[in-house]
């Protein structure tokens, strides 16, 4: 089954929450909707839930416009923001409600509800209420309890959001693997691009309801369209006037610039190696170190504008003061409502990659 | 609560002031676990606290009890055995559980709109439950009579739905007339209990429960319900002590005493009448709202406790 949107306005009072968004979401695919809090990714999902009606466009499923379905005829699944599972019932209960509403037989139900403990690994714990479980177990409830009825589109509000990190990668491993072998549609949404790009097979970055691009997640984070997606995705600096770089000249003056740490390389001055690549380097002074795990972040300022790049632990020592050699790679260039990458010119014929 | 009825001074003690006892006796034992630490003030404080209940609302009570059996046990059953008595706790339990039963539903109903869905006009709905805790009994009792009275607009209507239906009801002056005010007076304590829990559940279970294809009547059954049962109770207590015990407006439509008197029109008749023994048998028909009273504060103090528990 796919879902798609088309042409969806939605308005609260004079409040624009979705604007004019389209997309689709083919059968089987497990696609994300990223973008910072207050951008309307739940109402996006609430309208094809169908517990909010958009004011104009249509939503289909599967080829049919549901738009004046109710949501209780929809058969989607949905779990909840913090799960909302039903406080006063068990476990077994809980599960079981969605097959009790269709009125099914005791034991297809009794069936059906352990196969799903089985399935989210809650085995013996079917007779416990939701305050007496984790939030991770609760999280497989409100999963299990939305599969129940077997449906065939799965949406997901920040279903990681409520989960401590230490647990969350886990838990995003074990999603998307259940996804998987459920073999579901599902649309999930989350404010954490880190979880968006493990997770998801696409992802739809959404703005100020707006969507601002769609695609997988490698080639969102290699050709951003908008400047917003540019500076959301990665960690990114946005530079206010990016001129006058070796290798840059093509730049028009006066842009605002985007260069992610990975776009920089820094090496001493007596690095042999690379000689051939100094007439295309900056020089760049040292003004801070931070250790960030397994890597050094290296702040240095060239031409009075901060850079940052990653370092090596493997390789030799720096100092905060140190003059060094700042190679730029690319940079995208911010125009009105676009991005353009641009590489280092001057860097044509030399394999990067190798270095 | 029941202001005219503070204003006589003559029937202090009576049912709905049993829930204001409750509480001041809370305030006091709040002051008495803080008397460890020494001091002069939380001492005052509950001394200033029980004289207050003492004299508010035990001495007025006791009273009562003492006076109604003062002219010996037989006259106490003669008093609450008497025609018009038996007459006016019929009236009033009528009055009390049809009451109750409108008002449970229409609470429900109140609520759940205001709570579970957004629709233009909401604050007006959630000002107008209201209008019977801000207006004076007596004027609604009034606007009852301007309504449905003699004179009143409605009353052509009235008659010419009698008239269909072959009945002869009449809304002022008779027992439909004493239902009405008692429901009208009873109306908002269902919904104001019942409003505040449901709003702090919010809607996402129900939400839940509709993805999962449940209707809405099952899911109020499984879902809403059985969050909020227990201040549903509680309303209802609160309902009945109300309806119990209502004076103003019951009296402005309740002119027939034998008939349509509940009991607190037939204690203010029988006081009113002013002989020793009219006035000791009311003493004795008052000690039984007190018992209505006491029975219903001890449910309304298990509920609150059952309550407390389920949360
Ligand atoms: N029922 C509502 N009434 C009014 N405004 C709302 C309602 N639901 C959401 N909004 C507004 O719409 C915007 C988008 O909300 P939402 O979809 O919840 O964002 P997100 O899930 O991306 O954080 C927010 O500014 C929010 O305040
Ligand atoms: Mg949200």
């Amino acid at each position: 089954m796919y879902v798609e949107m088309k042409g969806i306005n939605k308005n609260f009072g004079s409040y624009e929450a979705a604007k004019d968004i389209s997309f689709r979401v083919d059968q089987g695919h497990l696609a994300a909707l990223l973008g910072p809090s207050g951008s309307g990714k739940t109402t996006i999902l609430r309208m094809i839930a169908g517990l909010e009606q958009q004011d104009s466009g249509d939503v289909i499923v599967d080829g049919n416009v549901v738009n004046h379905i109710p949501a209780k005829e929809r058969g989607i699944g949905f779990v909840f923001q913090n799960y909302a599972l039903f406080r006063h019932m068990t476990v077994f209960e809980n599960i079981a409600f969605g097959l009790r509403v269709q009125k099914k037989g005791k034991k297809e139900i009794r069936d059906r509800v352990m196969e799903l403990v089985e399935l989210v690994g809650l085995e013996g714990m079917h007779k416990r209420y939701p305050h007496q479980l984790s939030g991770g177990q609760r999280q497989r409830v409100a999963f299990a309890r939305a599969l129940a009825p077997k449906p065939q589109l799965l949406l997901l509000d920040e279903p990681f959001a409520a989960i401590d990190a230490k647990v969350r990668k886990e838990l995003r491993v074990w999603l998307k693997e259940m996804i998987a072998q459920v073999g579901i549609t599902s649309l999930f949404v989350t404010h954490d691009q880190e979880e968006a790009v493990a997770v998801a097979d696409e992802i739809m970055i959404i703005n100020e309801g707006r969507l601002e691009q769609m695609g997988k997640p490698v080639e969102i984070y290699k050709k951003p369209k908008t400047s917003f997606v540019a500076q959301f995705i990665g960690t990114s600096a946005v530079l206010d006037d990016f001129d006058g770089f070796k290798g840059f000249e093509e730049v028009p003056k006066g842009r605002k610039a985007i260069v992610r740490p990975e776009f920089v390389e820094a090496f001493k001055n007596d690095n042999e190696k690379v000689r051939s690549l100094i007439p295309a380097a900056e020089k760049g002074v040292i003004t801070d170190i931070s250790f960030r795990g397994s890597t050094l972040e290296l702040t240095l300022e060239v031409n009075g504008i901060s850079l940052t790049t990653n370092r090596s632990l493997e390789r030799r020592h720096v100092e905060i003061g140190e003059e060094m050699c700042v190679l730029i790679y690319r940079a995208y260039i911010l125009e009105e409502d676009d991005t353009t990458v641009y590489k280092n010119q001057m860097l044509k014929g030399v394999d990067v990659e190798a270095l | 609560m029941r202001e005219e009825m503070r204003d006589r001074g003559r029937q202090d003690g009576l049912s709905p002031k049993q829930g204001e006892g409750g509480g001041e006796m809370a305030f006091g034992n709040g002051d008495g676990q803080k008397s460890g630490q020494k001091g002069i003030v939380p001492i005052l404080l509950i001394a200033v606290g029980v004289l207050f209940f003492l004299v508010m609302l035990v001495l007025p009570l006791v009273e009562v009890i003492y006076r109604s059996l003062k002219d010996g046990l037989e006259s106490y059953m003669n008093a609450v055995t008497a025609e018009n008595t038996i007459a006016a706790l019929k009236v009033t339990l009528i009055a009390a559980v049809i009451a109750l039963a409108v008002n449970t539903f229409f609470g429900l109903c109140a609520s759940w709109l205001l709570t579970k869905f957004e629709f233009p006009g909401k604050h007006v709905l959630s000002v107008l439950i209201d209008i019977p805790f801000s207006i004076s009994p007596v004027i609604a009792g009034l606007a009852y009579i301007m309504t449905f009275g003699r004179m009143g607009w409605a009353t052509p209507i009235v008659e010419q739905i009698n008239e269909w239906l072959g009945t002869d009801i009449s809304l002022v002056f008779s027992i439909p007339g004493v239902v009405l005010a008692t429901i009208f007076v009873t109306f908002p304590f269902v919904s104001r209990e019942l409003i505040p829990v449901m709003q702090a559940q919010g809607s996402k279970e129900e939400e839940a429960a509709v993805m999962l294809g449940a209707r809405g009547l099952t899911i109020f059954r499984k879902v809403t319900f059985p969050h909020i049962k227990w201040a549903l109770l509680y309303g209802i207590i609160l309902c009945a002590a109300r309806a119990f015990g209502e004076f103003g407006a019951v009296y402005a439509v309740s002119k027939a005493r034998g008939k349509t008197f509940t009991l607190p029109l037939e204690i203010d008749a029988l006081y009113m009448a002013g002989s020793a023994d009219s006035i000791t048998q009311a003493f004795a028909v008052s000690s039984l709202l007190v018992a209505l009273a006491i029975i219903i504060l001890i449910l309304k103090q298990i509920v609150e406790y059952c309550g407390k528990d389920n949360r």
